[in-house]
């Protein structure tokens, strides 16, 4: 058997665990786990496959079970100077991270984990297989199902196998952090990789070939450091990034994504008000997708 | 023509829109057809100024029942945009005022009518650009670039326009308004927007847009490279980006695109040469010169002729016109082309770049190919004379020909022009039968009566897998 098939087998292997009746929640490393609800507790729970099944460095792409670790992942790629930026807990699965869908810190320039995903198989309620995207760093035969499918928790199928496109790892990375204006800091930089701001202290991270993270580190009159500062774990709330500007100092802890606008907070209400989408259409695609409410019941991404 | 029901839907757009809904001859002859070689046949067009226009246009042909198409600057090449089932012609041309310009956002919202080109012209005093380039970038609109999801040659680094575009206001095919998306970096619920980009106007009608800003790069450098066999052009590509290095763009021209685009332009290309790599690296100065001598090392060992770096901005300009300007050149060999677009592995350019070429002969046509090498897209294009007796025939067969060749070597439909409806009935070659009925389960939420340019990307029936399977292609497998 080719590991091509081999592979083939595992996915129509967990297309039958999800099978095509009875409530199943899929399991990556329960690394996000609380987001959108915890699953109802009669729903079965499957794991999808895991491994790197192929990288080809030079088509910058990896196909992986969606049930790949980061770990494993970054490690695989790292063997030829490639990565995916997710940049989420190591111990997290590929799966998970996209049926969550946040992206990591320095999404400022790698932008969101959606648009790294090019091909994803998953298994429908029906406990078929579905294949959507393609296989090539640039496709658009057909709808563009992967987007929808990053950020849905599963409630549209349990993610089997994923291709995604690499980027080379930069030949250098600098974290930089002091105290300092973060939005002077965003003008000054060219499409820098992070900046975080707590209202007192900047982190900047910049990535390149050396003499230009020199030359743009010499922009800043800030300390070199390990890397980002701990995020507080508590809330996590996306508004405008210009909103970030209203936020001051009150002694309370949180790290802002500046240019991005992602709050990280341990406040219970940040007084944020978020747009409202168009909750209706997406029940409809959601009853439509999954008319029983089979996959991963409990969750929630369209709030009651 | 249905003459009575047509006179009340005139009627009724013609009270919302006045003179702007036509039912001339010459309208109707002129909105039949894009950049494609198909042609239909439009009911009435319609030419809105603004959302509520648009809502009320919709409102109305969801009440007639009657389909309706959106349509920019026409120049899709699969045929997006060509009017099947009578429908009424919603042109978005008077929609082009650029909204607002949010520096702090790095957002701008546009008028789905804005074109491509007057957008980051409009931006670039501000330092900014948006990214996706087409080659149509002079004539083809924002909207029509949504509908798209369309590349250009700079979406090697950048990403197509579904990363550039963070929310969309649209009407709905029942004649709602929503707004898809919004300014935060994760907005509630499901991405309605990631879906609707790239829908070939499916799913409703774009009628605001937000793009995202990017920066104009501090630093450019644009190189033309020549190789005396195409092969090692194509080997070089691979071999850039196997060096960790991703260009802005990496654009080849084979000999015979040389030959016409030096003709047409004189921008200095060596005709002599059997391809040319048009190579542009973008970014801060020591990332740009460090990837000219990657460039340099990687070209050196795929026996590369002369390398040719673009001394200054005019010279840089005159190698893209070279570039932009190739399907237009075409017209000196022939008075008709035919321009395809499939995906292949880098790896597997060579491979199916000789079977253009057999393909071509094998059909007596005349094959000329420029196309974005960095990302895999080919872009053969047919050249032939319509006057020539069944020359359709052989183009069609071609064409198809080439489709199977780049999905046996692992490729894919369409890199940028989309499905339209040239490649619906090809779609069964890359997707199952059930793989199709979820795409267009998606599709009937946003449109359960089907009448949101109907007839396009999916083949008819896609749910029903009886009806279906008449449309399969031969020889594909569901």
């Amino acid at each position: 058997m080719s590991s091509e098939d081999q592979n083939s087998q595992e996915i129509l292997d967990f297309a039958s665990q999800v099978g095509a009746s009875g409530p199943v929640t899929v399991v990556g490393g329960r690394t996000q786990w609380q987001v959108g609800g915890l699953p109802d507790p009669g729903a079965r729970e499957v794991v999808a496959p895991s491994g790197v099944w192929s990288h080809q460095p030079e088509e910058m792409t990896v196909r992986c079970g969606a049930g790949t670790t980061l770990k494993e992942l970054s490690e695989q790629l790292a063997k030829h100077g490639q990565m995916v930026p997710l940049d989420m807990d190591p111990t997290a699965t590929v799966g998970g991270v996209l049926a969550v869908g946040r992206s990591g810190i320095r999404r400022l320039k790698y932008g969101h984990v959606r648009d790294l995903v090019l091909q994803i198989r998953h298994v429908d309620h029906e406990g078929k297989v579905v294949t959507s995207g393609g296989p090539t760093v640039k496709n658009v035969s057909g709808y563009d199902l992967c987007r929808l499918l990053v950020g849905s928790l599963g409630k549209f199928g349990c993610m089997a196998e994923v291709i995604l496109r690499c980027l080379p790892v930069p030949q250098t990375t600098r974290w930089l952090s002091g105290p300092a204006d973060p939005f002077e800091v965003y003008s000054k930089l060219y499409r820098p990789s992070s900046i975080l701001w707590n209202g007192e202290q900047v982190w900047v991270c910049v990535e390149g070939v050396s003499s230009d993270v020199d030359a743009e580190a010499g922009l800043l009159d800030l300390e070199e450091v390990e890397g980002p500062p701990d995020l507080p774990t508590g809330r996590r709330v996306a508004v405008e990034p210009k909103s970030l500007k209203d936020l001051v100092p009150d002694g309370r802890s949180w790290v802002a994504e500046i240019g991005v606008g992602i709050v990280h907070t341990n406040d219970a209400d940040t007084g944020w008000r978020v747009p409202e989408p168009n909750y209706s259409l997406m029940l409809d695609l959601e009853h439509r997708l999954d008319p029983t409410g089979r996959l991963n019941p409990g969750r929630q991404v369209v709030e009651a | 023509m249905q003459i009575s029901t047509d006179t009340k839907l005139f009627d009724d757009l013609s009270a919302v829109l006045g003179s702007r809904a036509r039912s001339g001859d010459f309208e109707l002859g002129l909105y039949g057809k894009d950049g494609s070689v198909l042609e239909g046949q439009p009911a009435i067009v319609c030419l809105p100024v603004d959302t509520e226009e648009v809502r009320q246009v919709v409102r109305i042909c969801h009440d007639h029942g009657r389909p309706f198409l959106a349509r920019g600057s026409g120049t899709g090449l699969a045929g997006g945009a060509v009017p099947v089932g009578d429908p009424v012609i919603i042109a978005t041309a008077k929609m082009n005022k650029i909204l607002d310009v949010d520096l702090d956002n790095r957002v701008a919202w546009v008028e789905p009518g804005v074109l491509n080109l007057d957008l980051s012209k409009e931006l670039s005093p501000l330092g900014f650009h948006f990214a996706p380039d087409p080659s149509s970038q002079q004539v083809c609109s924002i909207g029509g670039n949504v509908a798209n999801n369309s590349g250009g040659p700079h979406c090697l680094a950048y990403g197509v326009t579904s990363a550039h575009v963070v929310a969309i206001e649209v009407v709905l095919p029942d004649g709602s308004v929503t707004v898809l998306g919004d300014l935060t970096a994760e907005p509630h619920g499901y991405d309605l927007r990631g879906i609707f980009v790239g829908s070939e106007g499916t799913m409703g009608v774009a009628t605001k847009v937000a793009v995202r800003l990017t920066p104009n790069p501090p630093s450019v450098r644009t190189l033309l490279l020549d190789f005396a066999d195409v092969r090692d052009g194509a080997a070089t590509v691979s071999a850039i980006i196997a060096a960790g290095l991703i260009p802005a763009a990496l654009e080849m021209m084979d000999k015979r695109a040389i030959e016409i685009v030096e003709a047409f332009v004189n921008a200095g290309y060596p005709t002599e040469a059997d391809a040319v790599l048009l190579v542009e690296l973008d970014g801060l100065p020591g990332g740009v010169e460090h990837g000219v001598e990657v460039i340099r090392e990687v070209a050196a060992r795929h026996e590369v002729g002369n390398i040719r770096v673009a001394v200054d901005n005019e010279e840089r300009e005159l190698l893209w016109k070279g570039r932009k300007n190739a399907f237009g050149a075409v017209a000196r060999i022939k008075p008709d082309y035919y321009l395809h677009d499939t995906v292949v592995p880098r790896g597997k350019l060579v491979e199916v770049l000789e079977k253009v070429y057999n393909i071509a002969d094998a059909y007596d046509l005349i094959a000329v190919n420029v196309f974005h090498a960095g990302d895999g897209n080919l872009h053969p294009i047919l050249a032939y004379d319509s006057n020539e007796q069944g020359v359709m025939e052989r183009v069609h067969a071609a064409g198809r020909a080439i489709v199977t060749a780049s999905i046996e070597a692992g490729g894919v439909l369409s890199g940028e022009h989309g499905i339209g409806l040239e490649k619906r009935d090809y779609m069964g070659m890359l997707f199952s039968s059930h793989d199709m009925a979820t795409q267009d389960l998606i599709r009937e939420a946003f449109d359960p009566q089907g009448l949101a340019n109907p007839l396009k990307v999916l083949p008819s029936g896609s749910r029903c897998s009886d009806s279906f399977r008449q449309h399969v292609p031969e020889g594909a497998w569901v």
